[in-house]
């Protein structure tokens, strides 16, 4: 970029990114956020591990307002890392590279993976 | 140039071996979670140090270490200029995922 006389417009809230770099985006942030996780998620393993009571512990930490919050914030990270590199290993097989297709699939995976994070968090009590 | 173009397909690859990987223990994970939860830490640690999941597991921690390493490498790769900033990075980046890996280590060795 160095010596460029090019215009450079680079204003994330202007932008009109297309659907497909709005996924890639969120596959990045949530991988980032799964890696920053590692250590609660290690945690809270090693507590459940500990005993019975650590066991209760960790299960009244899930619970409760932020227990919530965190278990469907994690499980979105999850389910949109999990299902956009799904989407990403099937391109990259030549599979749904077409131009409605692709568009389509990046649709699906942003809606689908917060809608799925509710369910889980909902389900896994 | 070769080696290093070598260099990034290899970590191409190998993002995506683990990728699978780690993608097939997720599933297999959140429909263990989903159909049979956890009730103590007796049942948690039961299903753990059984020969099967704990060597499932053990390569499960490998191949995230590995992917994590590789993808917020990328990350920082490409957001961060400064040489001494991203070598400060990369460099926390891998002593955090080396901490994490002897953590596992050890509570799997535990279990056992």
């Amino acid at each position: 970029m160095h010596g460029s006389t090019r215009p450079v417009f680079l204003n994330l809230l202007q932008i009109r990114l297309p659907v497909a770099g709005v996924l890639s985006i969120a596959h990045r942030v949530s991988g980032v956020l799964l890696f920053l996780a590692l250590p609660l998620l290690i945690g809270l393993l090693e507590l459940a591990l500990s005993g019975e009571a650590g066991f209760a512990r960790v299960a009244a930490l899930l619970h409760g307002v932020g227990g919530w919050t965190a278990r469907f914030l994690l499980s979105w990270a999850l389910l949109h890392h999990l299902l956009a590199g799904v989407r990403y290993l099937l391109i990259d097989a030549d599979l749904g590279v077409q131009a409605p297709l692709y568009r389509q699939s990046a649709w699906a995976v942003l809606a689908g993976a917060p809608l799925l994070a509710l369910l889980l968090a909902g389900g896994l009590g | 140039m070769t080696a290093r173009r070598l260099a990034g397909f290899r970590a191409w690859l190998w993002q995506r071996a683990t990728a699978v990987y780690v993608g097939l223990f997720a599933i297999y994970l959140l429909g263990r979670l989903a159909t049979a939860p956890f009730e103590s830490a007796a049942g948690l640690r039961r299903w753990l140090s059984g020969t099967t999941v704990w060597v499932a597991f053990g390569l499960f921690v490998v191949a995230v270490l590995l992917h994590a390493w590789i993808g917020v490498r990328d990350v920082i790769l490409d957001y961060v200029k400064p040489p001494a900033l991203r070598l400060a990075l990369l460099a926390a980046v891998m002593l955090f995922l080396a901490g994490n890996g002897l953590w596992l280590a050890a509570i799997l060795m535990e279990v056992r």
